[in-house]
């Protein structure tokens, strides 16, 4: 199949996806209504379509696309579909920092929340990077990435314990999920927007750096500063996302692996579908969540979880 | 002399594998460089292609130091196919070939009329055109080694640096390459080449560089290098040196 129609198809699917979760929730609005609710203040369904729907699925839409393009470019860098940044502890990372935040600066405002949370999924890389070296083998990685992971989850979990009052905030928020997300939060995600191009800048060396370094340095890329720029954007996109909606896991190690088996490995076709993807994942994801027994909400990270974990575990026995 | 060494030390983990080289690769010829395993040939090429940075002394092109030239710029100039590549996934054979255009292509790496020429021409010479539309990864090893040589090719560079490039080819093959990169050679390329095969580099090499614990032993041509004395210091080897009955090249005969 062409290029183009996958993009055409992925495209249909996000915009089907958009309208459903618009429609359907705790509260059905019905299809012919939904342009009125959203700009008619005295429509009786003005208030979960404009303040309540329609910023939370902008921001599914967002940050599933910024996660999944984190995630592929990072298995573009270590070269291997297992790596990704929650995989690798970035994500938790991000989270223990904000949850510390949280807890012991209780008033502090909120926007500073992506900033601490972007200390803190630098910290967790920098120490992944020291803890493995330059040149350890993916599986490795891996292995050390997911046990960081658990130390700074169960550090999470100690907090909780120790803090009960303050942390019932920081809880809502950890599940890696979209609740209660509107237009504040929308508002603090839209600066980094802008690691999206840079990402795709990165397109045309991602694609030699996945030949191996002897044929990108004689193709003239400078290895190096490509790697760490590329690390660098994914670590601010995974910090802004959970910053916003917590850890929602296995989005960035499922979705650009989905995509390459769907466009190929190459990053100027990749890179944009795989946020197309992602995108797709979780709107489906927050969907479910919230429409399996409503008005109670499931956390859409534990809907990726479902998928994910089955999905990485089956990449990881593949993988000799 | 366009591309030439100044006291070249380049090595592995502050180890010199390849030690106070001077060398001059003349242009216009293929060159191939021979000797036992570890003696610094295939370093001596990876240094030669900016791969590893030098310990002591330095790489040229046109009397200045490899380091200061644009990669990119320099890109233009040298091509290298490494020993062993990659098996990258879901990478089509015609995209790959077109990677080797990226020091000539813009930000996104889009290809114009004349890298398409290009791409073409490389994929017609080296017998791929009909894997086009395949996956790099479903190829068998001798056509995955055709296709890197492609993407090398379509780099379209003045010097083309090879590092074994017939160790994992069928005899068919191998004699394929040889010829191609004469073809090459005549079209006015500089073809430098690591060789494992002695009588393969005399047959079809206009200047030998035979090396030995990180030193040049002799170069020159093929009659002038290869004699009895030669193989047995370098190589260990008690042999004979007879004609080749076809090419009228020096050919070694192991006793």
């Amino acid at each position: 199949m062409k290029l183009v129609s996958y993009f055409f198809i992925l495209s249909l699917i996000t915009l089907f996806l958009v309208i459903a979760n618009l429609l359907f929730g705790a509260v059905s609005v019905p299809l012919d209504s939904i342009v009125d609710a959203f700009w008619d203040h005295t429509n009786p369904n003005h208030f979960t379509i404009h303040e309540y729907r329609f910023p939370r699925i902008i921001i599914a839409l967002l940050v599933g696309a910024m996660m999944a393009l984190a995630g592929a470019l990072v298995q573009g860098v270590i070269r291997n579909p297992l790596a990704s940044p929650d995989i690798l502890g970035v994500s938790h990372g991000a989270g223990l920092a904000a949850v510390i935040y949280m807890t012991f600066f209780p008033d502090a405002a909120i926007e500073w929340l992506p900033l601490v949370a972007l200390l803190g999924s630098f910290l967790a890389a920098i120490i992944l990077w020291r803890l493995c070296g330059q040149h350890s083998t993916t599986v490795k990685l891996a292995i050390t990435g997911v046990a960081l992971a658990a130390l700074y989850a169960s550090c999470v979990d100690f907090l909780m314990l120790v803090k009960p009052l303050e942390i019932n905030n920081a809880l809502l928020w950890l599940t890696g999920s979209l609740w209660g997300r509107g237009w504040t939060q929308l508002s603090l995600l839209l600066p980094w927007l802008v690691l999206i191009p840079a990402a795709l800048w990165l397109a045309k060396p991602l694609n030699l750096i996945h030949l191996g370094d002897e044929h990108a340095t004689s193709l003239g890329t400078h290895t190096n500063t490509v790697r760490l720029a590329a690390l660098a954007i994914a670590v601010g996109l995974t910090a802004s996302c959970v910053a916003i909606c917590g850890p929602i896991g296995f989005l960035g190690l499922v979705a650009p692996h989905l995509t390459r088996k769907l466009v190929g490995g190459r990053h100027q076709a990749l890179l944009p579908a795989t946020m197309l993807v992602g995108a797709i994942l979780l709107l489906l994801a927050d969907l479910a969540a919230r429409t399996i027994d409503p008005p109670i909400e499931l956390p859409a990270g534990i809907m990726t979880a479902i998928i994910g974990a089955p999905y990485f575990l089956w990449l990881l026995l593949r993988s000799k | 002399m366009s591309l030439s060494t100044q006291q070249l030390s380049v090595g592995y983990h502050q180890k010199a594998i390849v030690k106070h080289i001077d060398l001059n690769l003349p242009e216009g010829k293929i060159i191939a460089l021979l000797g036992p395993n570890g003696c610094g040939k295939s370093t001596l090429l990876k240094a030669l292609a900016r791969l590893l940075t030098p310990m002591q002394g330095e790489v040229q092109w046109q009397g200045k130091a490899l380091h200061k030239i644009p990669s990119k710029q320099l890109a233009r100039q040298i091509a290298l196919l490494p020993q062993t590549q990659p098996i990258p996934e879901g990478i089509k054979v015609k995209d790959l070939v077109a990677y080797g255009r990226s020091p000539y292509t813009g930000f996104w790496g889009r290809t114009n009329q004349a890298d398409q020429e290009i791409i073409h021409q490389v994929m017609q010479e080296t017998g791929i055109s009909e894997l086009a539309e395949q996956l790099v990864s479903e190829l068998s090893g001798g056509q995955r080694q055709r296709v890197w040589l492609a993407m090398t090719l379509a780099q379209d560079t003045p010097y083309l640096l090879l590092d074994e490039p017939t160790t994992y080819m069928d005899l068919n093959h191998q004699v394929e390459l040889m010829h191609l990169l004469r073809r090459l050679n005549q079209q006015g390329k500089t073809i430098i080449t690591v060789l494992h095969d002695i009588n393969q580099a005399a047959r079809y090499c206009d200047h030998l560089i035979v090396m030995k614990e990180g030193h040049i032993i002799q170069q020159g041509l093929p009659t002038d290098v290869l004699t009895r004395e030669l193989l047995k210091s370098v190589f260990s080897l008690e042999a004979q040196i007879h004609q080749d009955p076809i090419a009228k090249t020096p050919m070694c005969v192991v006793e």
